[in-house]
This record gives C-alpha cells, structure tokens and sequence, in this order.
C-alpha cells in the first residue's frame, strides 16, 4: 500500500461502511429472515443465501440482513419482514428465492411494496 | 470485501482473555462452521466493551444483543438458537439488578445507556488491529484536517478553547501546556504519551489502548503537529503486554499508510512513534522519573521548573500527555471545541473515563460526562452495591487520592469538587467500598503501597510513609495510643510539603481523607480496641451463637487450625487461643451461627 493521502479516508471508508453499518445496527433498510424450525424446514435458508448473494452482487451497504424466530404462522412460511426506515413493517409469505429477490429489487432498494407476495403490514409483539 | 449478516464481537481484552475468551473464540468458530454460517457470520475480536468482570462477554450486530459469564459448553445452543434461528438466549443476559429481567440489547442496559463515549468512542465496534475499520469511523479525519487547514497555533488554540485538561491526575490544561512547548525555540521537540499506569484497581489506559490503538496514534500526531515535536513516545509498561501487541500493530499499520513517518499526507509534516517499556515501577508515572527512565537514568524525580515542556527529555522541550488526553483529541478537532466545551461543567469540560472497581455490581469501563454526581456513578451506572450492604465510601485517585464519604455522594465530579473533599480525580480508578471496610485498613494498604513505590530520594517520603505505616499498623493492632491521629496528620502535611515529586505530595491523601472523614473510627480502633467494621483481626473475635447452632459439625471439619469443638447436634464452641480468625466457619455455616464480635474480648 502506498501513502494515503487525505481523499484516500473516503475510499477505505467506502469500502468498510457495510461492515460499520451492521455494527452501528443502522441501516436505511432491514431484512428480517424468518428462521424457526418451521421456517428452515420451508426453506428459509435458501432464502437468506438468496439475499445474502444480492446484496453481495450489487454491493448494496446499507441494508441490513437479519434473523428471527417463527413468526407464528406457520403454514405460510418462509417468511421475510421487510423494516424501510419511518416505513411500517411489511410481512411477506410462501417465499422462493425467487420471489425473495424480487422483493428485494422493487421494495428494499425502490420502495414498491410486492403486494401479492405480501400478508399484512405490522410486526409480532415481543413482550 | 466480503459480505456478512452479522458479526460476532468478542471481548478480548486482557480480562476476558484470563477467564476464556480465546476458548469460546474456537468455539465459536466451530459451531459456525457446523452450521453452515461461516459465509453469513463473521467473529470480530475487539477490545474491552463493556462490563469488564463478567468476561467472557460477545456483542450480536446488527441486533445489538450482549452475553455475559459465557462457557465453553453455552456456545454450541447459543449460535443454533440466535445465529441460526434467530433467537436470543435469554439465560445469557445480563439481569437486571432490582427487576431481575433478562435486558437483551445493550444500548438499554442501564450501565450503558448512561455513559457518553468520547475517549472510548470507538469501544468494541472496531477490530483494533485492522487501521481500515478505524478510518471507517472518521479516523485520521481530524488529523487530514489539521495538516491542511490549521496552522499548530490554531491547533493549540483550539485545544485551549475546548477546555481540556489532563486526564492523568493534575488537572492541567492541555491547550496552555503546548503553548509553553510550542513557543520555546529550543529544538528538537518531543511528545511523550504517559501510559505507564500505576494505580491499583485502574485499567483505564490499558483498555483504551487494546480497544483502540489508532485513536491513541492519531491523537499524537495533532499533539505533535502542534507543539512542533517530529519524534514521539509512548511510555508502557512491560505489565500491560496485550496493549503494546496491539499498539505495535497499529503502528506498523499506520507507518505502511504513510500516517507515521515522513512527510505524512503530503503536508511536509514528519512524526513517528517509539513504544518504550516501563519496567513497572508506580514512580514512573511521574514525568520528571519518567524522563529520567527514557534517558536510560534511575528513575527518580528532579525538580520542578524546570518543567518539562522547558527541559524535558534530553534537556529538550518536551510534552507529556496521558493516553486519555490524547484519545480526546480527534473528537475535538472532528466536532470543534465549541461542542466539547458544552459538555460537563464550568470548569471540567467533556468526559471522564474511570475504572469502576470494589464492591460494586458492574464494575467495569465507564465514560461519563464532567460534573455527574458519585450517587449516579455508583447507583445508575454502577448498579450499586452487592448483596444488599450498605455504601460506606469511595476511593478516587488509587493512591494519591482519597475516600469520599457517603455523605458526600451527590458531589458532582470534577476537578475542583474532588480536590476540596480531600480527594482528586487522578487518572480514573474509582474503588467503591461497603459497609464491611475498614477505613484504617484501607489507609494502611494505600500507605503500605507507596511506602514500597518511594524511590527513597526525598526523607520525607522515604521515612514519613515508613512512619505513618508503622502507626498505622500499631492502630489496627490494637496498640495505637492517643495523640496517633494527630501525629499521623502532621506526619502527613510534612510528607506533602517536603517531598519533591507528586508521589510524596499525594500519598498521605488516603490517610488524611480517612482521618477527616472517618475519625470516629480511628478513635474507635484506639481508645475503645474496636474495629466498627470488623476487619482488624487482632480486635475481633468469632464465638459461635448457641442458639442458632445446630451442631452440624461442618465448621469444626472445615476449621483450618482444629479451634472448633463440640459434639454432633450440640452446641458448638470456638476456642480463641486457637482461633486464627480466617473466616472459614463463616463461609461454610449454613445457619449463620458464627458471630464476629469486636472490643468486647475479656
């Protein structure tokens, strides 16, 4: 590595801001996997590689990937929540990675919710 | 660069490495990859982040989740349930001292939410031997701005007008000490970062470094820039060998970027840093001895003026700035002075970190603004006292400082408030004791270390804490006479006045805060042979309670010395010829049975 020079913090900030993000707990967005039992026998983990290969390939950083238990609802799994930032939470059902990604292109990185995939607005109480 | 959902943030600061936490790194590492997370899950080992005695401890980001006292054996259930499915562990909590609720995420755990974190701006969010994490939060930023935008005048200047005075002890504001440097035409300069910390029961230094090197590197460099140095040191002891690994490393990785060395961001500005190991001696702390030591001399004091900043370190105009000092500085020129300013109070701006240590719930790391009250140190952040004892005092300043009653628990902390109730802030070691300590014992232990640390130059520090220990030794005893307390106040004003350097000048502190704030139990110890806090072992005396003993037999087994007799299911007794007062029969009796009595022996 040759000598910084001062436009050179920029960059290398840049490069580790997806990293800073996850720790800070920060994002403009979050992707919440479903992963109970139920939800990884329905296939959850291929849903999580799914987004983890998005936004791997189109190096999205501010965008947080995350897991939960079974959201109740059993039937419907895999299940994801979609959290945009002063944006209520979106649940969507009956997943594919298929369908994971294409919630991922229109409602994380544009803002259009997917509404045939998705069951309701809102999010399970934890006490 | 790879991509990750999550990171594991694994304290392992030297506390948590002694109690495992290279173990549950393993672990870790092998549950992950039994689960198929390692392309998901990455473990990031950090320094100290949080609530230092319940080590190990791991942070889960992004859902800011903490885990306490973790085993080996938690490990395999903790990443199936949280890292895979997405639960959190809740028997792994930390526990809500009073509600005694698991508190999942740490941002609301009451030891957290109350700090405010400058010097420790970047505590367990960066790996602190990778230099590119440290950039990503904002490093090196407030030194690319005063390469190019300040003159070292302004910088100086800047310093002066944030307020900031050093935090290793004394008090001194920092802007005014450069400008003595800055403005001394003698060359070449020197900046010397003090990290030889001395104090028993203070780690404050120790943790900065480890948890974050580069804010400690880049702090010197804008010191430097302003008072003109072009060479610097860092003075640590040999004790601390996970911080100089680490600072090491950093360096290293600051001198490959060009950060140190030669014309660093092309500004025509040199600097680089040499890490000089102390042996370990508590005089060393001091400059004028730590000079001495960096000139290959004895370290012993000389006196002052000259001060260092005229003839420093090979009689050359030198700085000495403590590690906490210096890792102020990037926020400061970050956010302006303006802003540190408005933190704490009229005149002890922004934060102090302290090492919260004793009897006390979360003992640990803790940053809080200039001007918070002891009470909400000790009750907020602290958690207060275990096992339901009462508070009895506080020790600031290790040492050279002194105890602070009760009474005195809504003081507000700052430079000035410490110094008029007979203690001083020192560098941060704050030592919380119950109702269980005693005041005499506690003088004797601080006079007992410093009597050892005296170099012996001075007689009066050489032979005054030899005295005053003697006396000291004589009242928790039982031989102390009358005229003790006076005695020992004058031996004490005379050590303060005629020894030449700060360790003689504050070492009596613990004696003459005691005395002023506890007499009572001075003269208890002397006139009445009693040890109110029973602690003394020549004035006390076990005997067991006839009626609550059951005649389990357990102490009479477990009694190191065979002073416990008494047949099964009778009454037991304590013979006190044999009795060496060890505490034992306390310990295992189950039905509080042994009785500690104390000037009542016949």
């Amino acid at each position: 590595m040759s000598k910084l020079k001062p436009e050179d913090l920029a960059k290398i900030t840049e490069k580790v801001k997806r990293t800073m993000l996850l720790r800070e707990g920060t994002g403009r967005a979050k992707v919440i996997v479903h992963m109970g039992t139920c939800g990884i026998a329905s296939g959850a983990r291929a849903i999580m590689s799914a987004l983890m290969k998005e936004i791997e390939e189109r190096n999205i950083k501010d965008v947080i990937l995350t897991t939960s238990s079974c959201a109740g609802l059993c039937s419907r799994e895999p299940m994801i929540t979609v959290e945009v930032q002063d944006q209520p939470p979106v649940k969507y059902v009956d997943l594919t990675p298929d369908k994971a990604k294409e919630i991922f292109a229109k409602h994380v990185l544009s803002g259009e919710i997917v509404k045939e995939y998705a069951l309701a607005f809102g999010s399970e109480r934890v006490p | 660069m790879k991509v990750y959902r999550t990171n594991v943030m694994l304290c392992t600061c030297t506390m948590c490495v002694s109690v495992g936490a290279l173990a549950i790194r393993k672990r870790l590492e092998e549950e992950i990859k039994k689960q198929n997370l390692e392309d998901e899950i990455q473990v990031i080992l950090t320094g100290s982040s949080w609530l230092c005695t319940r080590g190990p401890t791991l942070i889960v980001q992004p859902d800011d989740v903490v885990y306490q006292f973790l085993k080996e054996e938690d490990i395999p259930h903790l990443v199936e349930e949280h890292l895979l499915k997405g639960r959190p562990v809740k028997s792994l909590m930390y526990v809500h001292p009073e509600t005694l609720y698991p508190i999942e995420k740490l941002h609301d755990v009451p030891f957290y939410r109350d700090q405010r974190l400058i010097a420790l701006w970047n505590r367990g969010i960066i790996d602190p031997d990778q230099i590119d994490e440290y950039i990503a939060r904002d490093g090196y930023k407030a030194l690319a701005k005063v390469l190019k935008d300040m003159t070292p005048a302004e910088v100086v200047q800047e310093i002066a007008d944030a307020g900031l005075r050093g935090r290793g002890g004394a008090g001194f504001p920092t802007g005014r000490k450069w400008e003595f440097c800055r403005s001394n035409p003698n060359t070449p300069k020197y900046l010397i970062c003090n990290a030889d910390e001395g104090d028993p029961g203070a780690f404050m230094d120790r943790s900065i470094i480890e948890a974050d090197p580069h804010s400690l590197i880049e702090g010197m460099l804008i010191a430097a820039y302003a008072i003109g140095a072009s060479k610097g040191y860092v003075y640590i002891r040999i004790e601390y060998p996970l911080a100089i690994k680490r600072l090491i490393s950093a360096t290293a990785q600051a001198r490959e970027y060009g950060l140190l060395g030669e014309d660093i961001f092309g500004s025509g500005f040199d600097f680089d840093i040499e890490i000089f190991r102390g042996a370990g001696a508590f005089v060393c702390g001091e400059e004028t001895s730590l000079i001495h030591s960096i000139e290959g001399r004895p370290a012993e004091p000389a006196q002052k003026p000259p001060f260092p900043v005229q003839r420093g370190v090979f009689g050359k105009p030198t700085v000495i700035n403590n590690v906490e000092t210096l890792t102020n500085l990037p926020r400061i020129i970050n956010f302006g002075a303006e802003w540190f300013a408005a933190i704490g109070t009229e005149k002890s701006k922004g934060t102090k970190v302290f090492s919260l240590a004793g009897n006390i719930n979360n003992a640990g790391l803790v940053e809080v603004p200039m001007g918070i009250t002891l009470r909400r140190i000790v009750y907020d952040i602290g958690g207060g006292i275990p096992n339901g004892k009462e508070f009895k005092a506080v020790q600031t300043g290790g040492p050279s400082g002194g105890v602070i009653p009760k009474s005195l628990l809504d003081l507000p902390v700052d430079y000035e408030r410490l110094q008029e109730a007979g203690a001083i802030m020192g560098s941060g070691g704050l030592i919380v004791m119950d109702e269980d300590s005693c005041m005499v014992d506690i003088a004797k232990y601080f006079i007992e270390f410093t009597k050892d640390e005296s170099c012996g130059r001075c007689t009066s520090c050489r032979e005054g804490l030899a005295a005053m220990h003697e006396i000291l030794t004589n009242i928790c005893e039982g031989r102390g006479k009358e005229g003790d307390i006076e005695l020992l106040e004058e031996l004490g004003e005379a050590t303060k006045e005629a020894s030449l350097c700060g360790l003689g000048k504050t070492a009596p502190n613990p004696v003459l805060s005691a005395v002023r704030h506890f007499r009572n139990e001075y003269v208890a110890h002397i006139r009445d042979k009693k040890c109110p806090a029973k602690v003394c072992k020549a004035l006390i005396e076990y005997e067991v309670d006839k009626d609550k003993c059951t005649g389990c037999t357990l102490c009479a087994r477990n009694c190191p010395s065979q002073a416990i007799t008494g047949g099964k299911k009778k009454p037991h007794s304590i013979d006190r010829t044999k009795c060496i007062k060890c505490g034992v029969c306390i310990d295992v009796c189950k039905f509080d049975a042994i009785l500690v009595t104390t000037g009542e022996s016949p």
